[in-house]
C-alpha cells in the first residue's frame, strides 16, 4: 500500500522522525510490529527496510491514523528516505510480525522498559499502550525506563517516555547523562537494589488523565487490543521489555535469568520477503531456528540462543 | 472487440491456466502470501524445496542485498517430507492453483522415496527436482554440476513417478545444454532454468563474510541476462519445455525469457520487493498479447528473431 507521507525530519544527529499516513487498519497495530518499506521504485537498493512502528495516532483526517517511524541514517537506503518529502509516497506493508505479549506484560507488578540506542524505536509504542486507560493506583506502578547510549547525543526520546507518565533513567557508556556504563548494568542495579520489587515510594501513574474512552478503572489489558487478561498465570514480580543492539539483549537476558524475570526483547535484522516465506531473517531458539520477521520480532528472551 | 488472448500452457503434461508461476524458495508454501496477493490467480506455485529429514538451515545472516540483486544462503530450513505431507498439504485445496512440490535430497534414494511418496497426492500437480541448490551438497557436489550424476537421478526418479517432472538446473556450468540433454535423456518433461548464481559479499570493516555461510546463490536482476542466454540455449539444443526464471521483475522481463523459448516464467527474488509480481506480470503478459495481435501465449515462446 502506499502512504502519503505527512512529515519527514531530523530530530538529532543522523535520526529521523517521520509520519505518514495510514489507514485505519494500524489503529489496532501492536507494540513490536513494523512496516516492510520501499524505499525507491530501483533496483539498488532493491529490497525493503523493515522500519519498527513507534507510535500511531488518531489523525484529522476521517478514517486515517498517524503513524510514526523513528529511524537512523545508516546506509544506502535509510539515507534515500531521509530525503524524501511531505507528500510524497511510500510504498509499505504491515503492520507486519508478532509483537510485545502485553497480556503478559501487564500481568507483572513492576515493568522495565530497556531501551539501547534505536531501540526507544518500538517501545515508546509499547510505553504508549501500557499507559493507555491505565489508572493510578499505589499497586499499579509506572514502568521504568532505562535508556543507553554511547553518549548524550544518541539518547532519544526522553521526554516522550517522561510525557506518557514513566519513570526514565539513562545511561550513557561515555558518561555524558545520567549515569556511567552500560545500560544492562544500570538495570542489574535496580533488580539488586531492594526497591527493585516493590513499587515505588512516590511514582504512581499519577499526571495521566485516564482515557475515558478505555473506561477508567478498567484492568490494562481491557483497555488494550489484542491482550487478554490470562487469569489462570502465576502473577509475575516483574517484566522486562527491550530493544537495542544484540550483544546488549543477550546480556540483558543473562540478567533476567539470573534474577528469574520474565524478559520480551525485539530483535533487529535484515530481511527479504517480511513475511515468513523466505527464512532469510532468522534467529537461534530452544526449538530451531525461528524467523524474526513473522515468529517474531519479539521473543520471549529465554528462547534465545545468542551464542551462534 | 478484441479476443481475450489465451494464456494456457502445457508444461510436458503440466496444464497451467496462465504461464506464470511463483519460484521455489520465495512463496514459502503459498500460506504466508495470503493477504497479499490471490493464489488463485497464479499459473502455479513451486513449494519451498523439502527434503526428505528436517534441515535445520544455514547459520544466520542468511540474506544480504547487493548491487539490483540479493544474495541468500537459506540452506533449505525445513521440517522435511513427513510434517509437509501432515501439516503442509492440506492447505493447499483452498489456493486454487497448481501445486509444483520443489525436492531435494542428499542421496537418489531420498528424491525416490520423496517422489513416490508425493505422487498419491492428488493435491500435487507435478515435481520440481532441485538438484542445484549451491547452499548444500550432494556428496559433496551439486548434482546439476554433473552430467552423470543428473542423469541417473533424474531417470531413478523417473521411474517412480508419473507426475510431470520438471529438472530444475545450475547455472554454475560450463555448458548448461549437456546437463539439460542429460535431464532429458533421464526422462525429464520440462526443465527450470536457473538456480541461483554462487557468490558472496565482504564486510571490510570487519574484515568478514557478511553471510553466515560465507557463500550464498545469487538471484535478482542482476542475473537476469545470464539466465535468459541459457534459456535461449536450452531451448534452442532441447525439445523439453523451459520454465525461465532469474531476475524477472516485470511483464516485460518475462516476455524477454519467452521470446527466448520459456514456455512459462517464475518470479522469486521479486516477490519480496513486492509480493504482488506475479499478479501484474500475469496483467502484463496479457496485455502485450492484445497490443501485438497474439491470440495464444504459445505463439510467442521462441520466437526470438535472429535473422
Amino acid at each position: 500500500m502506499k502512504l502519503e507521507i505527512l512529515n519527514n525530519v531530523f530530530i538529532k544527529e543522523r535520526r529521523l522522525l517521520l509520519e505518514l499516513s495510514a489507514p485505519a487498519s494500524f489503529k489496532s497495530a501492536l507494540p513490536g510490529q513494523f512496516i516492510h518499506v520501499r524505499i525507491e521504485n530501483s533496483y539498488d537498493p532493491i529490497l525493503r527496510r523493515p522500519f519498527s512502528i513507534h507510535d500511531v495516532c488518531e489523525s484529522r483526517k476521517k478514517n486515517r491514523q498517524t503513524l510514526r517511524v523513528l529511524y537512523e541514517v545508516k546506509g544506502k537506503g535509510t539515507e534515500l528516505l531521509s530525503q524524501k518529502k511531505p507528500l510524497s509516497e511510500l510504498d509499505c506493508l504491515g503492520p507486519l510480525g508478532h509483537g510485545f505479549d502485553l497480556d503478559k506484560i501487564t500481568q507483572a507488578k513492576k515493568i522495565y522498559i530497556v531501551a539501547g540506542g534505536m531501540g526507544v524505536a518500538p517501545l515508546h509504542f509499547l510505553a504508549k499502550k501500557l499507559a493507555e486507560g491505565r489508572k493510578p493506583t499505589p499497586k499499579d506502578p509506572v514502568p521504568v525506563v532505562l535508556i543507553g547510549a554511547k553518549t548524550k547525543n544518541d539518547i532519544l526520546r526522553e521526554k516522550e517516555f517522561k510525557d506518557l507518565g514513566c519513570e526514565v533513567h539513562i545511561a550513557t557508556e561515555d558518561g555524558s547523562k545520567g549515569s556511567k556504563g552500560r545500560i544492562t548494568e544500570l538495570l542489574s542495579s535496580f533488580l539488586t537494589s531492594p526497591r527493585a520489587m516493590v513499587p515505588g515510594p512516590k511514582r504512581y501513574w499519577a499526571g495521566i488523565a485516564p482515557s475515558g474512552r478505555n473506561g477508567a478503572g478498567a484492568p490494562l489489558s481491557a483497555a488494550i487490543p489484542g491482550a487478554k487478561r490470562n487469569c489462570a498465570g502465576m502473577p509475575l514480580s516483574a517484566a522486562i521489555c527491550a530493544c537495542g543492539p544484540k550483544p546488549m539483549l543477550a546480556a540483558l537476558s543473562a540478567i533476567a535469568r539470573k534474577h528469574k524475570i520474565h524478559a520480551q526483547v525485539s530483535l533487529e535484522e535484515f530481511m527479504g520477503c517480511g513475511l515468513g516465506a523466505c527464512l532469510g531473517c532468522v534467529i537461534r531458539t530452544n526449538s530451531g531456528y525461528k524467523r524474526i520477521c513473522h515468529d517474531g520480532p519479539v521473543f520471549d528472551a529465554s528462547d534465545i540462543i545468542w551464542k551462534e | 472487440m478484441t479476443m481475450k488472448p489465451k494464456l494456457e500452457v502445457d508444461i510436458g503434461g503440466l496444464k497451467l491456466k496462465n504461464p506464470v508461476m511463483v519460484a521455489s524458495g520465495t512463496f514459502g508454501y503459498g500460506d504466508e502470501f495470503k493477504g497479499q496477493l490471490d493464489p488463485s490467480k497464479l499459473g502455479a506455485i513451486i513449494t519451498k524445496t523439502i527434503t526428505r529429514h528436517r534441515r535445520e538451515g544455514n547459520r544466520p545472516p542468511r540474506v544480504t542485498e547487493t548491487a539490483a540483486g540479493m544474495l541468500n544462503s537459506i540452506g533449505l530450513q525445513n521440517n522435511g517430507l513427513d510434517d509437509f505431507i501432515e501439516n503442509k498439504l492440506k492447505n493447499y485445496k483452498s489456493l486454487g492453483t497448481k501445486l509444483i512440490v520443489s525436492l531435494g535430497g542428499e542421496t537418489n534414494d531420498e528424491y525416490v522415496e520423496m517422489a513416490k511418496a508425493l505422487s498419491s497426492f492428488k493435491e500435487v500437480a507435478a515435481l520440481e527436482l532441485n538438484i542445484s541448490c549451491p547452499n548444500i551438497e550432494y556428496k559433496d557436489k551439486i548434482i546439476a554440476q554433473d552430467r552423470d550424476l543428473t542423469l541417473n537421478l533424474v531417470k531413478e526418479v523417473r521411474r517412480a513417478t508419473s507426475l510431470p517432472l520438471i529438472v530444475k538446473l545450475s547455472p554454475n556450468v560450463c555448458d548448461i545444454t549437456r546437463i539439460a540433454k542429460a535431464a532429458q535423456e533421464g526422462g525429464a518433461d520440462a526443465i527450470s532454468l536457473i538456480n541461483t548464481l554462487l557468490g558472496m559479499a565482504i564486510d571490510v570493516d570487519k574484515q568478514k563474510p557478511v553471510l553466515g555461510n560465507i557463500t550464498g546463490g545469487l538471484s535478482g536482476p542482476a542475473i537476469k541476462p545470464i539466465a535468459l542466454r541459457m534459456v535461449w540455449q536450452v531451448h534452442n539444443m532441447v525439445s523439453l519445455p523451459v520454465i525461465g526464471m532469474g531476475g524477472i521483475m516485470n511483464a516485460r522481463d518475462a516476455i524477454e525469457f519467452i521470446i527466448a523459448g520459456a514456455s512459462a516464467v517464475a518470479i522469486g527474488t521479486a516477490n519480496f520487493v513486492d509480493p504482488c509480481t506475479a499478479l501484474s506480470v500475469i496483467d502484463g503478459i496479457e496485455r502485450y498479447l492484445v497490443e501485438h495481435h497474439f491470440k495464444d501465449i504459445n505463439e510467442v515462446v521462441g520466437s526470438l528473431n535472429v535473422s
